[in-house]
């Protein structure tokens, strides 16, 4: 379901915005590119030497190829959770589905953009991956509401299938903007020996933003690690949290959050490690640096154990700057400002989401990018 | 020719008086060292001549090439030539050793090291900790020669050095000794040394040394002389014969 002269069509300006939070304009390092604006999917396309190992295509389309596919469908997220996933179940105009062939390894990252570029609009998808068993990919997915839009919403539900010996790494880049309200509802199953890395990067202002994904570890020695890169300015509120659970023998969960908060943002970092197998392993790390005394941070583990055995940990630190990292950087000629942007740049370390060298690259210039325009 | 020249200067830390009307020189191409006992304000000295905050200059004079520094801020001393050394440096995540590296010698992150440079980072031993965050797991060896390598890089006209020997070992010592010696005779600059141990005198050259001792300086004469007095005296006994108050450098202070 190839349509190029449909993407074509969108403008340019537009479409570089998107090249802004993590999209690649040239397909050629990219196993494939799918772009969902508004209300339909206008392009899907798998980069011909990825051919049959990846499929790309909108939720619905995938539907109607795939009879088995409604299995997959609201089978991880509860369609009666909220008032957001009911919306989504009663109307919606597609999503992403993409998925991996068992045994596939996928070198280059597979791209997707949710593009809002109406006002008013509240775009509503359905996200299906899967990432077959033995399979290995790199998805990167960026949604962006045009700077142009006053206001949007946007209402996704995700459920990700990562099953047995696969290894899925998903980071999801965030630009809103300052009037955009967006509630992701997201989870995913992981098998045996399966491992799934769920990175988010949100560093542009947003209104409101909740979101809280879930991962069952269902499989032996299965594992999972969210990780997170927040910032928040300008009024944000944001309450981002991830919840795992060990069900597996053997399971791991690993959570890190860095978090900064100024201008009258309010940031709330929960995190929930459940152990329900006897040898399963967790570790919860949340740091957040409060930059003026507008903002506002809240970190809150949550631990749980229910089998004799767990191990489960957590540190967690929030606090004003440090005075002496700032002092000794100006001992090495730095002025106090450029050593507050070097401290945050460091901060937010993207070398946490454990990426590929192409994509680690462009998170930290959209990282880096932000933290300079601060 | 003095460096750097300080006169009657007291200084708080936390509302206490810690420098007691405290006046001397420091001067251009030469090491001085420092002795003094745990307490007695060495620490405090070489933090206020850089300015750091918490240290409150109450009242005296700062001038360093006689530029009034009293009143000017870590960046402009730094920018100015003056650079110190930290104890117990802190640990900043996800700032890279080699970030900083490259920021002292005010090259940009994309920037390279030059051969040279790759070979005294080398020689320092810390190559493969130039992509690990500063001072995170260092040793007490390893964050001191990265912190004599960054000042070093730096290219000061002034190092304020607080305990580069301690809690290193001989092998450290002799490198990071060296390496300040070498520093300071190619580039006439000048050093403040402060050391509990003699043995970093084995590879710093230095005439001039002196003892603080509850915040006031005390025996200006050569450090090695200074060093066996204590050894055998100890710091009380050694200030108190108070002979060479009015000999050396402290006389030529007087002029």
């Amino acid at each position: 379901m190839s349509k190029e002269n449909e993407l074509l069509k969108v403008p340019h300006k537009i479409l570089e915005e998107t090249y802004k939070a993590g999209m690649e304009a040239d397909e050629k390092d990219r196993s494939g590119t799918f772009y969902h604006v508004d209300q339909s999917t206008i392009y899907s396309k798998v980069n011909e030497l990825f051919q049959g190992k990846i499929e790309i295509m909108d939720t619905k389309a995938a539907l109607q190829k795939y009879s088995w596919l409604g299995d997959y469908m609201w089978k991880l997220v509860d369609k009666n959770k909220d008032e957001f996933t009911r919306r989504v179940a009663e109307d919606w105009s597609g999503g992403y589905f993409m998925r991996i062939m068992p045994g596939a390894e996928i070198t280059f990252p597979l791209q997707s953009c949710l593009l809002i570029t109406q006002k008013n609009l509240e775009q509503r998808v359905h996200n299906i991956i899967l990432a077959e068993e033995g399979s290995k990919a790199h998805i990167i997915t960026s949604c962006v509401q045009h700077s142009s839009v006053p206001k949007a919403s946007h209402l996704g539900v995700s459920e990700i299938y990562v099953k047995k010996g696969a290894t899925l790494n998903f980071t999801m880049v965030h630009q809103w903007s300052e009037n955009t309200f967006v509630r992701p509802r997201s989870a995913a199953e992981i098998g045996d020996r399966a491992a799934f890395v769920s990175n988010y990067v949100c560093m542009n202002p947003v209104k409101d933003v909740q979101m809280y994904p879930a991962a069952f570890c269902n499989g032996t020695d299965s594992t999972v690690s969210f990780n997170s890169i927040l910032y928040g300015k300008r009024n944000s509120l944001l309450d981002i949290g991830s919840k795992a659970v060990l069900t597996g023998k053997g399971s791991k969960a690993e959570m890190i959050s860095r978090a900064i908060a100024r201008e009258g943002s309010k940031m709330i970092i929960r995190g929930l490690i459940e152990g329900s197998s006897a040898d399963c392993r967790g570790h919860l790390e949340c740091r957040g640096l409060l930059i003026d005394e507008e903002a506002f941070l809240q970190s809150i583990p949550e631990l749980i154990a229910r089998k004799k055995g767990v191990e489960i940990t957590h540190e967690a630190a929030v606090g004003k700057i440090s005075e002496k990292e700032i002092t000794y950087l100006m001992t090495r000629k730095l002025s106090r400002d450029q050593a507050v942007s070097l401290i945050i740049r460091g901060f937010m370390d993207v070398s946490i989401l454990g990426l590929p060298e192409a994509l680690n690259a462009e998170i930290k210039r959209i990282v880096e990018a932000s933290a300079e325009a601060s | 020719m003095n460096i750097l020249a300080v006169k009657g200067l007291s200084v708080k830390v936390e509302g206490k008086l810690i420098l007691k009307d405290i006046t001397f020189s420091l001067k251009s191409q030469e090491n001085h060292i420092l002795f003094g006992p745990n307490g007695s304000g060495k620490t405090t000295l070489i933090s206020a001549l850089m300015g750091l905050p918490s240290y409150e200059v109450v009242s005296g004079k700062i001038f360093f090439m006689d530029t009034d520094i009293t009143n000017k801020s870590v960046e402009e001393r730094a920018q100015l030539g003056m650079v110190v050394s930290f104890q117990n440096p802190p640990e900043i995540t996800g700032v890279k050793l080699a970030d900083l590296l490259k920021l002292c010698l005010g090259k940009s992150p994309v920037e390279g090291f030059s051969g040279e440079e790759k070979a005294l980072i080398d020689a320092f031993r810390l190559t493969e900790f130039l992509d690990r965050d500063i001072n995170v797991g260092f040793s007490g060896g390893e964050r001191k020669r990265s912190e004599i390598l960054q000042l070093i890089f730096l290219k000061p006209k002034l190092l304020l050095l607080d305990e580069p020997d301690s809690g290193v070992d001989v092998e450290s010592l002799r490198l990071i000794a060296g390496e300040i010696q070498r520093y300071v005779e190619h580039s006439g600059s000048s050093a403040l040394i402060i050391t509990h141990k003699g043995d970093i005198m084995d590879y710093v050259k230095a005439k001039y040394g002196c003892i603080l001792l509850n915040g006031q300086f005390h025996c200006f004469t050569h450090p090695a002389r200074i060093y066996e007095d204590i050894k055998k005296l100890g710091y009380e006994e050694c200030v108190a014969c108070r002979v060479r108050t009015t000999e050396g450098w402290k006389f030529e202070q007087g002029k």
